[in-house]
């Protein structure tokens, strides 16, 4: 038997969904906007973890499934007309799932290392591919396209206002938090991170191994898919640069930032890694540099010191900044 | 669209040249990736950098071969540098931590370059202007001696670790790292060595391909993908395999933008990596594992 789930998990759970909603009624639109995409990419993040903390696979590939989430749900805006959220959401989860599923067939008979280059090198075919595929995605200019109203068929349709599209981000990425946290609880997700503890011994206790990979990296990519599409919603436009693999880089980064196999630990990363982008971008100008001495530091871009806080961090605290709260946040 | 024979001569040149660079930047890798389990991901960084010293070099001195050894020795420098500060701190701990480490390196370098260098990108003359006819074309001498000159380098370090005392350090230590030590080869240095090595050779290949294409912060980049496929083709680890899967796979790449644009017959290269993990995980070119 395990023991009962906290009540103080889901008080503070409960809370921290409560402040992020009510956030955006008194936020300024800046740090609204960025609150909103923190959320969207610590989806994304949530969604690697599955892989990199419970299965143990680190992906370097989450890239195509976000951008094809992305691609799918701007095809589907852009096709019907009026566009549709329900349908735009339907094609970019097709797309990411059936671009997870060929990836999954092939990355999964490599482990470790081989894993890792093999899902960047993936991410990289269905970049080139989108980048040199003009007339159906506009290249490198990527394709713009018009929100689509919040609507419940035969109830109600209203244009999304940025309040109420945080409000949708928000139930999203919470209800996929909660079905994240079901499936590494279930009997499926143990088997996952038996896999991560010792994968011969889940393969000789009888297990076929392979399969629950496969199923884990297609359960994976379609969540980055569902972050793409929430993406899509929010800036109006999908570009090649969401495909290319240094978003699947970053994606590694928040996990290891926030503290891997925890699945709240990579959101928080997420926000973590944005916060300190927008500090260093605001910081790195002459006005702050000057008086300090170090003028000629002005215009460096944000990713050397945040690339600088990752390597220490990676030498210094590899369980990240929630680490230590990984039994307690997966009891 | 009919293909002379012209063409396909020329086009097996180009394959060969291209194959001989990438070979040279795949060998270093795979060199710091069979002996000390680093994947290095910031190697088209070092790579970068060592044709931005180059740049530097050749405009003080005027000199391409000062500058070709200048980059060799200042990035070999700055390897074992950045592999003393980051990377030994993570010996002993899973691989894929070298990869996180290396990744946040290569931000570093290439975002501290684009600052640094700026976005355009610089040529570099080459050194030698001479051509010679090739049915309708005039093909540059240079290109042959890059190719040379990298087929040169991967044969010095075959000789060195075949024969060179510290290359028979080297082998002792890719074999069994805890006797290596028992017998008295210092192996924390050993691999500081290689690292050093293989980051002076991703810099030569730097300097020696910049003339073609000039130098950028990004230029890192794509060879490093390119080397990846080669590796993984070529069987990990596995110095012969990956300069075989290195020519292959630039022949490949020429024959094919025969017929599509270069930048789609990149494809090419990604199908082969495709069918090799499908029949062959182990690598094209590597002994069949038993």
């Amino acid at each position: 038997m395990r023991p009962r789930q906290p009540v103080v998990f889901w008080i503070g759970f409960g809370l921290i969904v409560a402040l992020l909603a009510v956030a955006p009624l008194v936020l300024p639109v800046f740090w609204r906007r960025l609150l909103t995409e923190i959320l969207i990419w610590g989806l994304l993040a949530m969604s690697s973890d599955l892989l990199i903390g419970y299965t143990g696979m680190v992906s370097f590939g989450h890239s195509a499934f976000f951008g094809l989430g992305m691609y799918g749900a701007a095809a589907a805006l852009l096709s019907s007309n009026p566009p549709n959220l329900w349908l735009a959401l339907a094609a970019g989860l097709i797309a990411a799932a059936v671009v997870a599923a060929f990836v999954a067939y092939f990355s999964t008979r490599l482990r470790d290392i081989y894993f890792a280059i093999t899902t960047l090198i993936f991410s990289q075919i269905f970049y080139v591919i989108i980048f040199t595929w003009t007339s159906v995605t506009g290249g490198e200019n990527g394709i713009t396209f018009d929100r689509p109203p919040l609507a419940i068929p035969g109830l109600f349709s209203q244009p999304f206002t940025a309040t109420t599209l945080h409000w949708f981000v928000l139930a999203v990425v919470t209800g996929s938090y909660l079905i994240l946290r079901r499936i590494t609880q279930s009997p499926f997700g143990m088997v996952l991170q038996s896999i991560r503890e010792n994968e011969r011994r889940t393969r000789a206790v009888g297990y076929a191994v392979e399969r629950y990979k496969i199923v884990s990296v297609m359960l994976s990519g379609l969540f980055a898919g569902l972050a793409g599409v929430l993406y899509a919603l929010q800036n109006q436009f999908a570009a090649p640069d969401f495909v290319f693999f240094v978003v699947s880089g970053e994606t590694v980064i928040y996990n290891v930032i926030g503290g891997i196999g925890t699945l709240v630990g990579p959101l928080a990363g997420a926000g973590f890694f944005l916060l300190l982008r927008e500090g260093f971008s605001r910081l790195f100008t002459v006005k702050y540099l000057a008086p300090v001495g170090l003028g000629g530091l002005a215009g460096m871009s944000y990713l050397v010191p945040v690339g600088l806080i990752f390597i220490a961090m990676v030498i210094f605290l590899p369980q990240g900044l929630l680490g230590f709260a990984r039994r307690w946040l997966n009891r | 669209m009919g293909v002379s024979f012209a063409h396909f001569v020329i086009q097996t040149l180009n394959g060969i040249v291209s194959g001989m660079i990438l070979a040279l930047v795949a060998s270093g890798l795979t060199l710091i990736f069979g002996i000390m389990d680093v994947v290095n991901f910031a190697h088209g960084e070092f790579l970068m950098l060592g044709a931005y010293v180059g740049v530097i070099t050749l405009a003080a001195t005027g000199s391409f071969w000062l500058a070709l050894i200048a980059a060799a020795g200042v990035i070999a420098v700055f390897g074992a540098l950045v592999y003393l500060t980051t990377l030994r701190p993570l010996l002993g701990r899973d691989p894929l931590t070298t990869i996180l480490a290396t990744f946040g390196i290569s931000l570093v370098l290439q975002n501290y370059a684009l600052w640094q260098f700026g976005p355009v990108a610089r040529k570099i003359e080459e050194p030698f202007a001479g051509q010679f006819t090739l049915f309708y074309l005039d093909y540059p001498w240079y290109r042959l001696i890059i190719a040379g000159l990298a087929g040169a380098i991967i044969g010095a370090l075959w000789l060195f670790l075949k024969f060179g005392t510290y290359g028979i350090w080297i082998r002792a230590t890719t074999q069994d790292r805890v006797m290596a030590q028992a017998m008295g080869i210092p192996v924390p240095w050993v691999l500081t060595g290689v690292f050093a090595i293989g980051s002076a050779m991703a810099a030569a290949s730097g300097v020696l391909f910049a003339p073609l294409v000039g130098v950028d912060h990004a230029m890192g980049v794509d060879w490093i993908l390119r080397a990846f496929i080669v590796v993984v083709v070529g069987g990990m680890g596995n110095l012969g395999g990956s300069i075989a899967a290195a020519i292959f796979i630039s022949l490949l790449d020429a024959y094919s933008s025969l017929w599509v644009s270069p930048s789609q017959s990149i494809i090419v290269s990604f199908v082969v990596l495709i069918l090799t993990l499908l029949f062959r995980p182990t690598g094209l070119f590597a002994p069949t594992p038993k």
